[in-house]
């Protein structure tokens, strides 16, 4: 017998973060399914080494700035940008240079390996593929054909996608250790999917999100988290949800500084590890 | 003549046009002027249009089931308008969203593929729109195939291109004969000037047109409505691309 787990509130990002141990493959959604950056520079702050990141997808400004700062050696994304701010500066130089292993996916064959893991399957099916070089490069992907067709249709079995840990920022979270997703239901799917489960979240939510029947649908249930702790603006300088948007000023910056290796060290120092980070520019 | 409007709004003027009759549309990442396009199309269809922005929250907001729903509604077919860009494009309309010169590494490194490696077979027509118009981008063979162009017989690959448009021109796609057909240049451009700067060959219609420019009413939905809703996404681009309506 193990103990359930049953996701518990803890007090700051770094007991949360502490459940992320290096080597683990690490999933991270999109910045419209609510980005971790506050949780994602305290890893940077501890230094988190060999994280196997796959983009939740795609990626953004938390997998650009755990890459530059050495946290990830291997990458699994259909891709990574800065969305209004350009192409990703440390991605691409580190992908250039060769020092990080890399494998290019499409969004939706993540969503259907997640969506596999979810169900318990060891594989699904999925459409599109054939003829790119996304699938010659995944050897381990195989191609079918398609048992229910008489005529010839081949298709491509994408092997169950279990994350170590899913790393999300929600909108609320309550004492139980519930987290309120809301539109974002592809997070839900990953933490399904997944071992552990932690997320940083906006506002503490007063009473049980699961006895709301409004917020209860879209709220990841204690049944899957983890561990969780507030972390007001946790997802800036990405925006989030209707709470805030991109900060334009510091995503600019950033953009310009992580050109170079300099640039992003200062960078680093700045906004890493100085007394003061970014949340509270916002209030 | 000077200038009455930027080669932003001139795009996105005739993408909105090719748009106009789409039952659905979809924009996806990092693609401001598409997004301007997309609601020009709103604007005139007075919002009876099927519409995902990605990165909008309002604009998004028919699908209620996380990003995972709109893959799969593009898988069953559904959309049936999209945009899609290329760091390359070839002759027969592979697109390349991953890199140039190797891989998995690259000397020049693009963003990722992103959906394309479904979006593009499923998604019923795509208009692939790129701005710079040149031998770099536009290539006889792409170095990595994101998403083919077409497939083989008994592939299930029901989309395809349709349209490119770039910085200069805006050609026709025929799927079944794999081959591009320049149908207009943009004003300031030649045949010739398309020509020197695309690596790949195609075909041109018997007269090929000039682009037409921007009507005011055209230059009216796109400074007004459109540049409105498209800071939401691309704040950026909507204070720099788009001019005031007053200008």
């Amino acid at each position: 017998m193990t103990t359930p787990r049953l996701g518990k509130v803890v007090d700051n990002i770094t007991d949360l973060i502490s459940f992320i141990n290096d080597g683990d493959t690490l999933v991270v959604p999109a910045d419209y399914g609510g980005s971790p950056a506050e949780a994602a520079r305290a890893l940077v702050r501890r230094g988190v080494r060999k994280l196997r990141l796959i983009g939740g997808p795609p990626s953004g400004y938390v997998a650009d700035l755990l890459i530059g700062a050495g946290c990830v050696s291997y990458l699994e994304m259909p891709g990574v940008i800065l969305g209004d701010f350009g192409l990703a500066p440390r991605f691409r130089a580190w992908v250039s240079a060769g020092r990080l292993e890399i494998r290019d996916t499409t969004c939706p064959a993540f969503h259907t390996g997640i969506q596999a893991a979810q169900k318990g399957l060891p594989f699904m099916p999925m459409r599109g593929l054939i003829g790119s070089d996304i699938l010659k490069n995944r050897p381990e992907w195989k191609v079918i054909q398609n048992p229910y067709e008489i005529g010839k249709d081949p298709i491509v079995l994408i092997p169950a996608l279990v994350p170590d840990v899913v790393l999300f920022h929600g909108m609320y979270g309550d004492r139980h250790g519930n987290v309120w997703v809301g539109k974002a239901q592809e997070v839900i799917g990953m933490a399904q999917s997944a071992k552990t489960v932690i997320a940083t979240f906006e506002h503490f939510f007063d009473g049980d999100l699961l006895e709301d029947k409004h917020l209860a649908p879209s709220t990841i249930s204690r049944l899957y988290m983890t561990a969780s702790t507030e972390a007001r603006n946790g997802a800036w300088p990405v925006a989030f949800g209707m709470e805030y948007g991109f900060d334009a000023e510091h995503l600019t910056r950033y953009a310009q500084l992580a050109k170079t290796e300099e640039g992003f060290s200062q960078y680093l120092k700045e906004f890493i590890f100085s007394e003061v980070t970014g949340p509270e520019v916002l209030t | 003549m000077t200038a009455r409007y930027t080669q932003q709004e001139l795009l996105a003027v005739v993408l909105a046009r090719l748009a106009e009759d789409a039952e659905s549309i979809a924009v996806y990442n990092t693609m401001p002027i598409p997004a301007a396009a997309a609601f020009m199309v709103l604007a005139k269809r007075k919002g009876d249009l099927i519409l995902s922005v990605l990165g909008s929250f309002k604009h998004n907001k028919l699908f209620t089931g996380g990003i995972r729903e709109q893959y799969d509604f593009c898988a069953k077919g559904r959309m049936d308008l999209q945009f899609f860009a290329g760091g390359q494009i070839d002759g027969q309309g592979n697109i390349n969203l991953v890199g140039v010169d190797g891989y998995p590494v690259s000397r020049i490194r693009f963003s990722g593929s992103f959906g394309s490696a479904l979006q593009y077979y499923t998604g019923r027509r795509t208009i692939l729109f790129r701005v710079e118009h040149s031998r770099r981008v536009f290539v006889p063979k792409v170095d990595f195939i994101s998403a083919p162009g077409t497939s083989p017989e008994g592939v299930f690959h029901p989309g395809g291109p349709i349209a490119l448009v770039t910085g200069m021109c805006v050609m026709q796609f025929d799927r079944q004969r794999v081959r591009f057909t320049l149908e207009s240049v943009h004003p300031g451009y030649s045949v010739q000037d398309v020509r020197d700067a695309t690596g790949f060959d195609f075909d041109c219609l018997d007269e090929v047109s000039m682009t037409p420019e921007p009507t005011s009413e055209e230059l009216h939905r796109l400074r007004g409505f459109a540049r409105r809703e498209v800071a939401e996404v691309y704040p950026n681009f909507a204070a720099t691309a788009i001019l005031e309506e007053s200008a």
